[in-house]
């Protein structure tokens, strides 16, 4: 199912948690919601949910206008945070309980709801867990089990709420590749918030970075990390580098020095430069170049991260040195960035 | 000198920060003050009732119950229980549910509003309800007008019931809903529920334990209350006269061991309320959230 958000705009209490938010969801597209807190991720899904309703704009479950049916009649599959699982019900009856509370003839028999929870605790690797509760779970077994819940309705569209958040690094790896092939085979549209950039980079087809209730940027993984649209995009993907710096006859300047890089068509005057620390080349000689003193070295697994101050105003800047290249142990380095972005300074 | 010092840090108090542990004197001393005063004033009543229930014998005893005035009170009791503590769990859910679910303004007005029974003297209670019924009260005319008897009559002492018990239900589940918020309503609404299927299937059952102790409290108060029955009844021997007040008139009457014995029955009831309680404590204590005091 298609999921299309236009223009919504949310208010609590007159606060703007996401202000004017446009998103098309493509059918079967695992697309991941990333951002740091506060920044209307949650918000954002629980309006697809149906779990709060736009203060503006509408959002379309394929052709159709979904803004004013509520939550039941979406039929969304929705994974909450803390898994949300009934604590009094065993698995099977977590698992089964959308299809009980069905009414009429779409409600299967309790033979056939039983049935359907094993084939989901089969699909999602706890197959012999039927009877046991939530507290008798690992946290990640209880993930996998809102999950198939969530799945039990057939939804049309899957929306997780950090669904690894609480688990640790070790187990969210395996889940992450997990919930990958689950999706390959199932096929769900799906929506999954996350302020891991990591996971969300190698888990979706597409991110959405958002930041204080905007959307960034949308893209693959290999779009937003080559080619951030905006500094906050630069900063909040990877590591990132910046300095200030002065865009004057074509050229990027230092206070008063070129620094070798040349921007015939960014606009005159004030502006940021932005870079990634690995992808400097190191120059010997300093004639167009930037050039900084070490203030800070440390080692990172294979590679030395060094730190440098750089002009007059001692703005610091990180690069990463392969470990045994002669220039760590200088207290003068001197490089020019590889690929690197210029916006105007703000 | 250093000695006690030393001998009040060992290490089976290890649970106790050793900020707080006080010398072994003190704490003797604390604990026998406790104890005389619960045994005072709580156990050597109790004792007391059951033993001048029982001085002129098992006999007198079953006799003194079997009195028809006596089964009248414990009938009108039973009833005015079976009223009002339904109607309790019914607002004290709502109220509940209002109050942990929703934002709404008034909110915390509303909980003010819900104590108020515990804080004014239960008399008063009784006689709001007379200042409203009675015959120079504010609706007496109209009342009377229509036929309708409250005061001195079973209806009456219900209402007054219901008000004194009223916070019980609420007061348990409040603190019990809000620790435990709306993610599982939400998620039994995204898997198609209705509201009253995320009632019943979900919020209930997260619920029941509170709700029990809640309804044991509630049940225990609404059989002992006197105060503001006693102000509604008008005591009329056999027909408007509970337990609690039915104690009182033979007292009154000097009918000692009869008093006692309807008395032992409230005090049995009272001892069973408390196992269970103590019961439910044990069993279920972090989901009834025992912190407020009964
Ligand atoms: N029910 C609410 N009432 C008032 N403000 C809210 C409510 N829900 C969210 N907000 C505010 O809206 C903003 C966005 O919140 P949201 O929960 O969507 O952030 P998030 O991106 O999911 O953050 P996190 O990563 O911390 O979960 C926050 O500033 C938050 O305080
Ligand atoms: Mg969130």
């Amino acid at each position: 199912m298609e999921v299309r958000v236009a223009n919504v705009r949310k208010e609590f209490e007159r606060f703007p948690a996401l202000r004017d938010v446009s998103l098309d969801i493509k059918s079967g597209e695992l697309i991941a919601l990333l951002g740091p807190s506060g920044s209307g991720k949650t918000t954002l899904l629980r309006l697809i949910a149906g779990l709060e309703r736009p203060t503006r704009g509408k959002i379309f479950f394929g052709e159709e206008d979904a803004s004013q049916k509520s939550i039941q009649e979406r039929n969304v599959g929705f994974v909450f945070q803390h898994y949300a699982l009934f604590r009094h019900m065993t698995v099977a009856d977590n698992i089964g309980f959308g299809l009980k509370v069905r009414h009429g003839p779409s409600r299967p028999s309790a033979k056939e709801i039983r049935r359907r929870a094993s084939e989901l605790l089969n699909l999602v690797q706890l197959s012999g867990l039927e009877k046991r509760y939530p507290a008798q779970l690992s946290g990640g077994q209880r993930q996998r089990v809102a999950l198939a819940r969530a799945m039990a309705i057939e939804p049309a569209v899957l929306l997780l709420d950090e669904p690894f958040g609480a688990l640790d690094a070790q187990v969210r790896r395996e889940l992450r590749r997990w919930l990958r092939d689950i999706h390959d085979a199932t096929g769900h549209t799906t929506v999954f918030v996350t302020h891991d950039q990591e996971e969300a980079l190698e888990l979706a087809d597409r991110v959405v970075v958002m930041s204080q209730g905007r959307i960034e940027q949308v893209g693959t993984a290999d779009e937003i990390y080559d080619t951030p649209n905006s500094p906050f995009v630069y900063g909040f993907i990877g590591e990132s580098s910046s300095l200030p710096v002065k865009v004057e006859d074509g050229q990027v300047w230092i206070a008063d020095r070129p620094i070798g890089l040349s921007a015939p068509h960014a606009p005159q005057g004030e502006a940021t430069l932005f870079f990634r620390p690995h992808d400097v080349d190191l120059v010997e000689e300093c004639n167009g170049c930037i050039a900084g003193t070490v203030a800070a070295s440390r080692r990172v697994a294979g590679t030395r991260r060094v730190e440098l101050e750089i002009g007059g105003e001692r703005q610091r800047v990180e690069i990463e040195l392969p470990v045994d290249h002669p220039a760590a142990q200088k207290t003068r380095v001197a490089f020019r960035p590889r690929r690197w972005k210029l916006f105007p300074a703000a | 000198m250093a000695d006690p010092e030393i001998k009040s840090y060992a290490p089976h108090h290890e649970s106790q920060s050793p900020a707080v542990t006080e010398s072994r004197t003190a704490r003797t001393v604390l604990m026998i003050v406790t104890f005389a005063f619960l045994g005072i004033f709580l156990l050597l009543p109790l004792i007391i009732v059951f033993k001048e229930a029982f001085a002129k014998g098992i006999e007198a005893y079953t006799q003194a119950l079997s009195e028809p005035d006596t089964r009248s009170a414990i009938r009108l009791t039973l009833l005015v229980a079976a009223i009002s503590v339904p109607l309790n769990v019914t607002f004290g859910i709502s109220a509940a549910w209002a109050i942990a679910k929703f934002e709404f303004k008034g909110k915390a007005f509303l909980t003010t509003l819900i104590d108020l029974p515990f804080s004014v003297s239960p008399v008063i209670s009784g006689l709001v309800y007379v200042l409203l019924f009675g015959a120079q009260g504010l609706l007496g005319a109209w009342l009377k007008a229509h036929g309708i008897v409250i005061l001195f009559a079973v209806p009456g002492i219900v209402l007054a019931t219901v008000f004194v018990t009223f916070p019980f239900v609420a007061r348990e589940l409040i603190p019990l809903m809000q620790e435990q918020g709306n993610g599982d309503e939400e998620a039994a609404l995204s898997l198609g529920a209705n509201g009253w299927q995320a009632f019943w299937y979900v919020t209930l059952p997260n619920v029941k334990w509170g709700l029990l102790y809640g309804v044991l409290l509630c049940n225990a108060r609404a059989m002992g209350e006197f105060g503001a029955v006693s102000v509604v009844s008008g005591h009329i021997r056999g027909l408007t006269n509970t337990m609690p007040l039915h104690v009182e008139i033979l007292y009154n009457e000097y009918n000692a061991a009869a008093a006692f014995a309807v008395a032992s029955l409230l005090a049995g009831l009272a001892l069973v309320t408390l196992v269970l309680k103590t019961l439910l404590e044990m069993r279920y204590g972090a989901e009834i959230a025992a912190t407020r005091g009964h």
